[in-house]
């Protein structure tokens, strides 16, 4: 099941493998991207540190790590199609698979149904 | 996710006329200029290239319009602005610069004679500084009048052609810079032959009850396509024009900015401007730094802030950057220490903490499309 951040993040969990990218609400409210800057595989990550930076055609904006963990796979295809992103946020637009730390830390965060009550009210 | 940075006061913002048409239309509106203003309908790309290629339909009503009237007015302009204003023509408009004692900008404008009086267009976020620099140089006699007043631009190769059935006046007779009292969606109205995109186009001043119906009516044309704040940034930094704010302010003075056609030739010998001692003197020995176009190396974007250096050297610092939709590559403007300006130099711009490869270019990106008269 996904999980959702209130840095519009997603993150789908496999075993201790998450893939994580940006909420479609996220890539609406940034307009056209034109560049997907990914982390280096293999970088750990803590909670929180910008781990991708999006460059829509207006403004760079940070994505935060939405666990602890170590980036094992970027998704190359963003590198030749960051319009993937536009297109397709939650699935085909994913940015980083990470290995967690802590797979139970995902329970802590919203679900779908959470997450578009937390869009409603924002 | 990062959020987003837009200037946003703490005063409630103001709506232009076309505000519940921009709702109706799915824009996005964000603060600007003390209004919220649509920054994108579909996509900022979409919209660039609909008014490069056809025709885009832009709320320009935050910006602000005022009258100058009364004896000595044209006189009095030639004080607050190095332009030749004296020598300007019936209907002609012309982009020049309001100056300050140390030579700096306080805003850039158009103005255009309308028989005895003139009609001003400031940034709208410069309204109440050019307010206030009026009232400190106020002269006798002259009077200044802002406008509530609706401004409409439709811009790109077809906006002659969409424009033409609902404006009096034949369009075909108005070259660049020029305008016409007329009517227009059938009330009097002023249609300039000008605009900030590079393209060819008219900007529409018109009472704001009418503005309304002249937008739908515009927007209704399968050729116009509905443009916000977004792309008319990177349309006007392809075109190589200066943004207030960024490449323009009250510390970067127009030589700087190179745009020394501002400053009217028989006023460079002339001076007698607000701000002509400095300016005077870099126009002759010319300025410690100048505003220069930039291509970027890779795709990452460099934007507004960005520090510039020639290897370990600081060279400059960016001033408007981003991607250009035309180009279909990242461009930048900087303003760089006179030694690195030559087109060609090879400087370093710093992005969240990595040098990335700019070479200076000229200006503009993309070639202006106007209509320039004498070409035809």
């Amino acid at each position: 099941m996904k999980r959702y951040t209130e840095d519009h993040e997603w993150i789908d969990l496999a075993g201790d493998i998450a893939t994580v990218g940006i909420t479609a609400h996220a890539q609406e409210q940034l307009g056209d991207i034109t560049f997907v800057e990914l982390p280096e595989v293999g970088r750990t990550l803590a909670k929180g540190d910008a781990f991708a930076v999006v460059e829509s055609v207006k403004a760079a904006s940070d994505v935060y790590a939405p666990l602890d963990g170590e980036v094992t796979e970027v998704n190359a295809a963003l590198d030749e199609n960051p319009q993937l992103v536009n297109e397709a946020a939650e699935e085909g637009g994913w940015f980083a698979k990470i290995k967690l730390s802590d797979a139970a830390a995902v329970d802590a965060l919203m679900d779908k149904a959470a997450y578009d009550a937390f869009l409603a009210k924002s | 996710m990062g959020s987003e940075h837009t200037d946003s006061g703490d005063g409630a913002l103001r709506r232009t006329p076309l505000y519940d048409l921009h709702k109706a239309s799915g824009a996005r509106m964000v603060p600007f200029a003390g209004y919220e203003m649509p920054i994108q309908y579909t996509g900022i790309i979409a919209e660039h290239t609909a008014t490069r290629t056809s025709a885009g339909l832009f709320d320009v009503s935050h910006m602000g319009q005022a009258d100058v009237s009364g004896p000595g007015a044209a006189e009095w302009l030639e004080r607050i602005t190095p332009g030749n204003i004296t020598g300007l023509k019936d209907e002609i408009a012309r982009y020049t610069v309001v100056t300050n004692e140390n030579g700096g900008v306080v805003d850039d404008l158009i103005i255009t004679r309308l028989g005895d009086g003139f009609r001003l267009v400031v940034n709208g976020a410069r309204r109440d500084a050019v307010a206030a620099h009026i009232e400190k140089h106020t002269a006798s006699g002259v009077s200044v009048d802002f406008l509530d007043r609706a401004l409409i631009a439709l811009q790109g190769p077809q906006a002659e052609a969409v424009l033409a059935p609902h404006v009096a006046a034949d369009l075909a007779a108005l070259t660049f810079m020029t305008a016409v009292q007329t009517e227009a969606f059938g009330v009097p109205a002023l249609v300039s032959r000008c605009g900030y995109t590079g393209e060819d186009g008219f900007e529409l001043s018109l009472p704001p009850e009418v503005a309304p119906a002249a937008w739908a009516a515009l927007a209704a044309d399968p050729r116009v396509t509905e443009v916000g704040l977004g792309a008319r940034d990177t349309l006007r930094l392809e075109a190589g024009l200066c943004l207030y704010g960024q490449d323009l302010a009250e510390d970067i003075s127009p030589v700087e900015a190179g745009i020394v056609f501002a400053i009217g030739k028989r006023r460079r010998a002339e001076g007698g401007f607000i701000g002509a001692e400095p300016i005077l003197a870099e126009l002759e020995d010319g300025p410690a730094r100048q505003r220069v176009g930039l291509t970027v190396e890779g795709r990452v974007p460099v934007r507004a802030g960005a520090a510039l250096y020639q290897s370990e050297h600081t060279a400059g610092i960016v001033t408007s950057g981003g991607v250009g939709p035309t180009v279909g590559a990242p461009i930048a403007v900087g303003l760089v220490l006179s030694a690195c300006a030559e087109i060609g130099t090879k400087l370093e711009a710093d992005v969240r903490g990595k040098r990335i490869g700019v070479t200076v270019a000229a200006l503009p990106f993309v070639q202006p499309n106007v209509k320039r008269k004498g070409l035809l």
